[in-house]
Parts: structure tokens; sequence; C-alpha cells
């Protein structure tokens, strides 16, 4: 067994390497001269030859590329030009508010999603399921920002419920952590809740036309024990799937969220980076959140182990 | 075994048995749109204590949905308009959900079909018994595991502690159609019902669960309500038959009246169409020059990549044969024999490991690609599944003339080609133009075969071709290819499970197991003398092997 | 063959005909595209698509002015008001602003509706481009084993970088076009795509038709061309509305952040990101076109609902 565990973790190695070649390409793959890129319109030749010797571009590309990747694997993602501080730093800096906005969507999200899933599936084709499935739509195609401003609008603006933007840590005492990151948690889970949601009805759904429920039936247990412990327990492989794949999306939403309720996390971070040009950190926080998002996917595919008994690495 | 089957059926008229199920007049409709109204009319029949009764009938017969109405299984767009299912009196059609919950497990159980996918994959086989149990009764854990503990050894599943804790998949076939049969005989029900549950399995395991099935009813008296297609099934273990057809009860008796003297046309026209277990005589085959000659062919598959170990599984080993003009010759075997991989191999479907294929003098194992053209040519194969082996997007014309043009044949003579081999397989040429979709399956297998046909092979590789097929359509095509057989003297290489199908066709025979030769010769040398002790016991595990079919 | 085995020349014509079976004649099957156009989800979403681009199309003849136009006088007029408003140029008109304006004076129902056109265009190139270069990849992988390992790896590093990341990081080094924006957005879609025809070609290859086909000898272009594709075909569609949603939603995003087109090119994201500052006061500037995308990209969404439901049942569960 461990022999399997080992493989599959070596497996995503591959992977971190050609994420880490494909972000290193973009920035060498622009047409045109990529320092002059970065340095933007209002750059002197003294910037650009500046940021030609800091990034290294006169030299071959596989020299560069060994370089930088040597710099990644001690943990050094470069510096950022316009905070002056490594961009490892910044990261550690903001990283508590998105870790706690993330958390919390989780949590939410999960709570919801599944339970709503499997009502919908069993009730197939009944109002309820059509009903909630017209939700899950509509809670895919509002855009996040749209729905976070009409929320900070309605609940904070109007009724004066809860604060409208910043946060507050942990230290602060949990009830202020809570209330200003419940909006934001609520903006940020909606889609991330619509594709759990229909994906859960989807699989559990499938899992119900095969024969082993029709066995399960056939001895007389309960309808709720059949739904739970033979189709939900079936379906559980393909929702964790989506549940990592949905991270790529939750990392996105992140940052419009923070964005709209001007939480000081890593998405207000890139923000800022992406309108300072600040190449570095942009490169920095993208590699941070993929090898992020390659590791969920990894803990993910693990979890089969414990789902499925007939997968095997 | 036929006088004492007559003696039980005499000593039970003597004292008439406890009605267990009462069909009285049910009639169940179907939802609009669906080739018929009903899917059964009007059918009544029932089933006593301690006797197994046979319900008979082809594809769409209605069998299986009579099975479902009686234990509440019934899928929401099926609903019963008339008539009565009871169970000991009591009235099912009517129960309450509750109540049918209550009583399935405790007065009646299911046995289904396909045992590889009737258990819940990620549950322990000894919890998913136990599950029922706790259910049911008010027994405590204890005394629940020694309970199913007790009736696995009792339906003979070795070392019944490891089978407890093993999952599904670690376990074969015929050992999870005997948890099925466990989990549904734990609680001693008063009807078990069996819907084809040996039809997936191999014939030596079927006839295993056949003997279990009657050993274990004889012993507690159950009554069995058995639905199958295959009539040697119901000359091995019927006491009573109700032949079925098109949702229309056909007849019903004992076995004997039914089996020996049927009453209706299409009862007699399906006693006719099963293939007899002894060989026919056939018109003897020159053996000038063999259109195909394999031999020694092997095929390995390796499994496993680093760090673990490769694990090699021989799926043939050193196979010859030859197949000449006017010649069948067949390779019966059950799953796992390796009779697939080497009709795929000999097809050039797949590459072999080992061994050589000659045809038309030139050898074809190693060769790829354009190479294979004019082998391709000689050699056309028919598949097993009509219903997968046209593409669904293309009519059955573009099918049949796909391999022609593909030849350099003009179009318009390929066209011309295809309408006379549609009048060979006896469609009409005219349904060229016609989706598979609008084909029966035995119509589309035709089909398969004018495809083949249309490349003008010399040897035609018959995957088994029939095996999907119901009885009487079955007969048609293998009269069809005999038929073919004797005009155009091709070779045929057959592959069947079914020995009876062997015996219809076949003039050679090679009987494989696990990937080896294991005995071969004339086919009625083999069957009427085996030698080796695996085809002697494949012989005597085939159902009904004593009733004479097919004769008259 | 020689002749004298040539079956027909053995056989009367007549009484061969005579005992052919006769294929039973199909009952009346709805042709697939009556049964798209039946279902409601379709209805729907397609012609609240249309109305959409009726409206990009004929944005000058529906009451809007030059969207690019500042009035700093008639700034922050609230919606439903009618003003005047002098250009830069020194003209003067009277004007019904349906939506009010922004904090430069510009009409905002005007920089809405012309908003729609890159809306569209940019959802609707990605699509094309995502199907087409997504099906070439997964084609490669699912009948080409070789292939398919290298390929998916590079797929699911290309997924793993979040698209709106990538996008952004594209878009911060390149010159913010329509062309750029639209391969900036079509980029990290591909795999999706790529992923999506990989099983469908590896399910189909399964199937007995297909190895029918090689033991006919087809050449394997043939067989991916007229056998594999056809089945892809309805799933892409289905998937490609998806792409388009995403698309328009994730081209919005980029504009609300400052990286997308340039500020002076009306896009919905654009117009949203002028309104944030005085979102408290003037909500008009966010909430119209908001409302605008959420219903665009709502309507697209119910339309590959309704197409997935209608075109392939099978495959419905592959996607989303």
């Amino acid at each position: 067994m461990p022999f399997f565990l080992f493989r599959r973790v070596l497996s995503t190695a591959p992977v971190l390497v050609i994420v880490a070649l494909i972000v290193f390409m973009i920035l060498r793959l622009t047409p045109g001269d990529p320092a002059a890129a970065l340095v933007g319109d209002n750059g002197t030749s003294a910037d650009i030859a500046r940021i030609h010797a800091s990034l290294g571009l006169d030299r071959p590309l596989p020299v560069q590329f060994v370089k930088w990747t040597g710099q990644l694997l001690q943990g050094n993602l470069g510096d950022s030009y316009y905070m002056k501080q490594p961009v490892t730093r910044l990261i550690a800096q903001r990283i508590a508010p998105t870790l706690s906005l993330s958390a919390l969507t989780l949590v939410i999200t999960l709570l919801l999603a599944v339970p709503l899933g499997v009502i919908a599936a069993s009730r197939h084709g009944g109002w309820l399921d059509r009903m909630l499935m017209g939700l899950s739509v509509m809670g895919f195609s509002v855009p996040s920002f749209v729905v976070g401003y009409i929320l900070i609008w309605a609940v904070a603006l109007h009724a004066k419920l809860l604060p409208v933007q910043g946060y507050a840590s942990l230290s602060a005492g949990i009830g202020p952590w809570l209330t200003h990151l419940i909006l934001p948690a609520i903006t940020l889970s909606i889609v991330y809740l619509a594709l759990i949601a229909r994906v859960t009805r989807a699989a559990v759904a499938e899992a119900l036309t095969e024969d082993y429920i029709r066995t399960a039936r056939a001895k007389g247990i309960s309808e709720a024990r059949v739904l739970i412990r033979h189709a939900l327990a079936n379906a559980a492989v393909p929702i964790v799937t989506v549940i990592g794949i949905g991270v790529g999306l939750l990392i996105g939403g992140v940052v419009v969220t923070e964005t709209v309720y001007a939480i000081p996390g890593l998405g207000q971070l890139t923000v800022d980076a992406v309108l300072a040009r600040d190449f570095p950190l942009i490169q920095g926080i993208t590699l941070f959140f993929s090898f992020v998002y390659v590791l969920i996917n990894l803990l993910v595919d693990m979890s089969y182990l414990l789902l499925d008994p007939r997968i095997r690495y | 075994m036929r006088d004492f089957d007559f003696q039980t059926a005499a000593s039970s008229a003597a004292e008439p048995a406890a009605t267990v199920l009462a069909v009285n007049n049910l009639t169940i409709a179907l939802p609009a749109g669906a080739d018929r109204p009903h899917a059964v009319r009007h059918v009544s029949l029932d089933v006593r204590q301690g006797e197994i009764v046979c319900l008979l009938g082809e594809s769409g017969s209605g069998k299986s949905v009579i099975a479902q109405a009686v234990m509440g299984l019934l899928p929401a767009s099926l609903k019963a308009v008339d008539g009565g299912i009871e169970l000991l009196g009591e009235d099912v059609l009517t129960a309450s959900p509750d109540r049918i919950r209550q009583l399935r497990g405790e007065k009646m159980a299911m046995v289904f079909q396909e045992p590889m996918t009737a258990l819940n994959p990620i549950m322990r086989c000894g919890a998913q018994v136990d599950e029922m149990l706790a259910q049911h009764s008010r027994a405590g854990v204890g005394e629940r595991r020694r309970r199913i503990l007790e009736i696995f050894a009792h339906v003979r599943l070795p070392e019944p502690e490891r089978i407890y804790a093993s999952y599904p998949h670690q376990l074969s076939g015929g050992q999870r159609q005997r948890i099925v049969i466990a989990m549904a005989l734990i609680l001693k029900p008063s009807l078990l019902i069996c819907d084809e549950p040996t039809t997936a399995l191999d014939v030596t395991t079927q006839a295993e669960i056949l003997k279990l099935i009657r050993e274990l009813q004889t012993e507690s008296g159950t009554a069995v309500l058995f639905i199958t297609h295959d009539f040697g099934v119901v000359a091995e273990i019927a006491d009573r038959v109700v032949v079925l057809r098109l949702g229309d009860m056909i007849e019903q008796g004992a076995k004997l009246q039914v089996l020996q003297q049927p009453r209706e046309p299409y009862t007699r026209m399906l006693l006719a169409a099963v293939p007899a277990l002894v060989p026919r005589t056939r018109p003897p085959v020159e053996k000038a020059y063999p259109l195909l000659d394999a031999c020694g062919i092997g095929k390995t598959y390796v499994t496993g990549s680093w760090p673990a170990r490769k694990r090699k599984v021989q799926a043939a080993i050193d196979v010859s044969l030859m197949v000449h003009p006017g010649e069948t010759v067949g390779i019966v075997g059950e799953s796992g024999s390796g009779k697939s991989t080497v009709a795929r191999c000999i097809a050039r479907l797949i590459e072999p490991s080992a061994g050589d294929i000659f045809a038309n003098g030139r050898s074809v194992a190693k060769a790829r690609g354009r190479a294979l053209y004019p082998f391709r040519r000689g050699v056309q194969v028919v598949f097993q599944d009509p219903y997968r082996s046209l593409d669904p997007r293309q009519t059955v014309g573009a099918s049949i003339v796909e391999g022609p043009l593909n030849f350099g044949v003009p179009y318009a003579q390929a066209w011309q080609r295809a309408e006379e081999l549609m009048t060979l397989v006896r469609l009409r040429p005219d349904a060229l133009n016609r989706y598979p979709s609008e084909f029966s399956g035995g119509q589309r297998q035709r089909i398969s075969i004018a495809r083949a046909l249309a490349c003008e092979p010399k040897v035609l590789i018959a995957d088994e071709a029939v095996s999907a097929l119901d009885v009487s359509v079955q007969a048609q095509i293998l009269e069809l290819l005999d038929d073919i057989q004797q005009r155009l003297r091709i070779g045929i290489l057959f592959i069947t499970h079914d020995l009876r199908v062997a015996s219809q066709i076949c003039d050679r025979v090679i009987v494989m197991r696990r990937g080896e030769i294991v005995e071969e010769g004339a086919i009625q040398d083999v069957f009427l003398a085996p030698r080796h002790e695996y085809t002697r016991a494949l012989l005597a595990a085939a159902p009904g092997r004593d009733f004479a079919f097919g004769a008259a | 063959m020689s002749d004298d085995h040539d079956p027909m020349t053995l056989a009367a014509p007549g009484a061969i005909l005579a005992n052919l079976e006769v294929v039973p004649a199909i009952r009346s099957r709805t042709p697939l595209w009556r049964r798209v156009l039946r279902n409601w989800s379709v209805r729907l979403g397609c012609g609240a698509l249309l109305l959409l681009i009726f409206v990009a199309v004929a944005a000058p003849w529906l009451g809007t002015i030059d969207p690019t136009a500042m009035d700093p006088s008639s700034a922050n007029l609230l919606p439903g008001v009618r003003a005047e408003f002098s250009d830069l140029s020194g003209a003067t008109f009277q004007h019904f602003f349906l939506m009010g304006t922004d904090s430069l004076g510009r009409d905002i129902w005007s920089r809405v509706v012309y908003g729609a056109r890159v809306s569209l265009s940019v959802g609707i190139s990605v699509a094309v481009l995502a199907l087409t270069f997504g099906a070439l990849v997964g084609v490669a992988a699912g009948y080409f084993r070789r292939l398919d390992d290298i390929l998916m790896r590079a797929m699911d590093s290309l997924m793993a970088i979040p698209s709106i990341l990538f996008a952004i990081t594209l878009m911060a080094l390149w010159r913010p076009t329509l062309v750029t924006v639209i391969v900036a957005i079509t980029i990290p879609e591909i795999p999706r795509v790529a992923r999506l025809v990989r099983s469908i070609v590896l399910t189909i290859r399964e199937e007995p038709y297909i190895e029918a086909a090689i033991s006919l000898a087809t050449p394997t272009v043939k067989i991916l061309w007229r056998h594999i594709l056809p089945n892809a075909i309805a799933p892409l569609i289905v998937q490609g509305t998806y792409v388009c949603a995403s698309a328009i939603l994730v081209e919005a995003i980029l504009s609300f952040l400052g990286v997308g087109l340039p500020p002076d090119i009306p896009t919905w994201g654009n117009v949203m990101a002028d309104g944030r500052m005085q979102f408290n006061q003037y909500p008009q500037t966010v909430l119209f076109p908001g409302v605008f995308l959420a219903l665009t990209v709502l309507a697209v969404n119910i339309l590959g609902d309704g197409l997935r439901d209608t075109l392939d049942p099978k495959f419905n569960k592959r996607g989303s």
C-alpha cells in the first residue's frame, strides 16, 4: 500500500513542473520585449535594462528556467517591484483572511449542497427537483460581484445589520470575525454551491439506476438508508472529484469577492499587483495558488482510497 | 432422473399443497408510445408450497415484469390495470409501501440476473446481509453474524469468515450469486423469485447454482418462481411450466407434459428451435488446403507499473488450428478460457505475442496497417452484440459498403453488391436506407453478416455471434450461416460458450480452458466420446442434457 | 469468387423476394431538430439570446447616443430623467436617460447596449476557439494511447492554474485589445473541453462498431471523422454553450478588475467598475449592467441545459 501512495504522490511532480513551465513561458513568450511590456508605457530604457538584468532575460531560455526553478525550490518566489519585499513574505502576511474566507465558504457549501443534491435526486423530475435545479442555474449565472453589491446594499446599508467591508481576525474574537466574513462567504459560496448541488444530484440520480439499488430495495430496507448508504456512498467519488476541481472556481471567486468587500487578503493583493503591473508578484501568487490547487486535488485523489475499495494505486 | 421427477410430481399430487403465490388475471399497462399497450395481459398462474414453477419466454414476453409486480418493484411508468396478486392470501398490489417493505425478505425474496452488479460495490458482503437482518429481526450483532456465517456455509461458500469481510469485487460471479441467494433465503421466505439467475454465469457454475437452488428449496419447502428463457434449465429443475409470449400466457402445465406434448404451435416452434446436444451429421469436408492456418498462438498481457511488480497474464497459450473451405471450426470454453482472445488474435484485431498466422500463404501475425489490408479482405468478423456492432449514426447501406469502398471497389458496384447481400440474408434491399435502430436484434445480426460478406471473404470469424439472440432467432441465424457456407464454400471459425450451438453448426471443435487447448477433434468424437475430464465436466453440466430437444 | 458460386445465379429472383423479411415501418419519430426546438429551456434561452443579438446589432437605432461621449455637467443623473446633454464638441440636445448617467456623464443605457456587442463577440469567439482546439487535443489523446499521457498531463497542468488568474496574468503583459482578451480567456477553457472530448472518444473507441470498422480496413482518419466525431458533436455543442456563458462572465470580471478592455470601450464590466466607488449613492451604474450580465449568462446556461436534455441524454453527466 505505501508503494502505491508513494507512486501517486510522485505523479504530481510532472504536473507541478509543467505548471511552473507554463507560468515561466507566459512572460517569455510575450511578443516584443518582455521587459518593455512589464515596464509599461512610462518606462525608461534604464528601467528596461534593470528588469533585463534582474530577470536574466538575455540568457538562453533553458538556463533561465533552471535558475528560476532553482530559486523556486528554495522557496524564493522573487521580489515584488513596488512593495520592495519578497513575494513570499507578502503572501504570508495576507494569507490569513483568505484562508478564513475559504474555510467558511467550504463549510457553508458542503453543509448545504450535498443534502440539497440528494433530495433533488430522490425527487427526480418532481417540482422540488426542478426548483432546486432552477436555483442552481441562477447561482451559476449571476456574477459574484453583482451578488456582492446587492447583498451589501440590502443587508448592510439599509438594514444596517452587518459590517459592509473589512476583516477582523480571529484574535479579535469569534463574533466580529464571523460578522465580517458571513456576507462575503455567502457571496462566494453561491457559485460553488450551485456546482456541487448539481453534480451531487446527477451522481446520486445515476447511482439510483444501478442494479444494487434494486437489490437493496428488494431487501426491504428503508428508502432513506438506500439513498444514503447505497446511492450517495457510491456517488461519493465523482462528488469529491468536483469539490476538488471547484477549488479553481473558488480561487477565482476569492479575487473578486475580496475586492468587493475590501478584505485585505491574497485576492486583494492580486488586484493591487495587477494594477501596478508588478509582474513578480502576479507570477508568485499564480504559482502559489496553482500549487495549492494541485495539492488539494492530490488529497482528493488519496481520499478515493477511503471511499472506494476497488481503487488501488 | 426422469423417473424420479415423475414420482415426486405424482406424490405431491396426492395432497394439494398450500398456494403461496396466486396471480389472477393480471394486466399491466405500458406507457403510451410503446410497441404494445400491455406488458402482460390477463396472466394467471400460481405457485404452491414446495414446487418450482418456471416462467418461460423470449425477450419482451413480460416475464420480468410479473416478478417485479409481485415484489412491488415495478417502475413508476408501469401500472397494474386489472387483476390481482396474492401472496399467502394477502393482496400485494394494493398493500402500502411500508407493508411491502416488511414482506420483502420475510415472506418473499428475489434473486436477479446479473450477479456482478447486484451487490453494493463499496460495502462488505457480510455487512450487506447484516443490513437486511437488522431491518427485519431483533437479533443482536453477534447473533446476526452467527446466522450469516451459517447460511454462507449452507450455500457452499468457501471460508465464510473471509467472504464475510470481503468486498464484492474480490469474488467471482458464482460466489456473488451465492451471496445473493443467501441474502434472499436467510429469513426463510415463503416465496423465492429467481429472475434468470444463471444466465450470466458459466455453464459449470450454472449447474452448481441450479443444484443449490433445488436443494435449498426441497429442504425448506419454499415456493420458487423461476424465470428463464432456456429450455434446458426448465428441463433440469421445473415442476411446472408457464409459457409467455409478448405478454400473453400461451400454455401452462406440468413439465413433462409441456416439453413432450406441447399443445400450442408457439411452444412447439420454440422446442423445435432448441439445438440438440447431440451433433448433427454434416457433409464431409475436403481438406485440400487451409484457408487459415494459425500456429502456436499465444497472448500475454502485462499489468502493473512501477514500483509494483509486473504481473503476466497468459490469455492464450500455444493454440493452433486450421480452417478449410466449407468447414466450420468451433472453439468452445467458459469465460476466461481465452477463446475470444484467440479469435481476436486470428482476426488481427490484436497482435499475438507468440505464434504465426498464415492466410493465402502469407504471414500476418506481425503485420500492421496497410500490410494487413489483403488479409482483411479475406478474413472478416461478425461480433456478439447486435445492438452495438453497427454505427447508429450511419445507414445500414453505408455500413455495408464501407468495406468494399475501402478496397477500391467503385461505389455503384459496391451498392449493388449490398443489395444482393441483403437479399442473401433475407432482408429487403430497399431497407438499405434505414438506420440500425429500426431493426430487431436478429435482423441487425443479419446485416452484420452481410457487411462481413461484402468484402468477399474466404473466412468468417463469428465471435459469439448468436449468444445475444432469442432461441428462435438464433435458429434462423444458424441456418442462414449454414446456407451461406454451402453456397459460398467459406470457412467459419465459430466461438461460443453454448455447447448446443456448437453441436448444431460445427464440423470440428476445440475445447479451451484457461488459455490452453484441452481437447480437439471432429465434433462427433469430442461430444459423444470426450477424452479429457474437463470436456466431460462441460458436457455433464449442460442443463437438460438428458432431454432430446430439437428432434421432431 | 468464381461465377458459379455467385449467390444470385443460384435462385430465381421472384421467389426470393417474396420470402424476404419486411422491416417494420418506423413509428413516427419526431426528427431531432423538432424535439430540440420544442424544449422550453431551449426556447427561452434561444429567444433571450436572439433578443440580445438584435439589441447589440441594432444599437445605434435604439435610442442611444455615443457611448463614449462625456458631459460632466450631466453626471450621476438618476434613471428616467430627461435632460440636456452637451458633448465635447459643444452641441447640445435633449435626451431621455433610461438608465441615468455615470460619474463622467455618460449615458448608461447606451454603454450597456454597446457593451452587449463586446460580451457577445467575446462569448461566441471563445466558445468556437475553445471547442476547436479542445476537440483536437481530446481526439488525439483519446484515440492514440501514446499521446494520451503527455497531453493529459499538459491539460491537467493548465487546469491547475485558476482560469481568472491565468487570464489576469496574460492581460497584465499584453496590450488589452479584443483579440488579446479573447485569447486570454480561451486558453484556460481548452483543458475542460479536451477532457470531455477525450472521455467521449474513449467510450466510443470501445464500441464493437469501431472494431468492425478496423476489421473492414477503414483507415484511422476515416474512423475518427465518420464514426467518432459525429457522436461527439452533441455533447460538444452543449459544452460550447457553457463555455460561452463562462467566457462572458470572465470578460466582465476582467474589466471589473481593471485588466480587460480599456475603460473608454464600453463593456459591462467596465461600466460596473466605474460605478464601484459611488455605489452607495448611485447604484444604477453597477446594478443595470449587472442585471443585463446576469440575465445574459442565465439565458445561455438555460439554453445549454435545454440542449443537453434533448440532444444527448447519455452524455449529460460529463462536463458542467
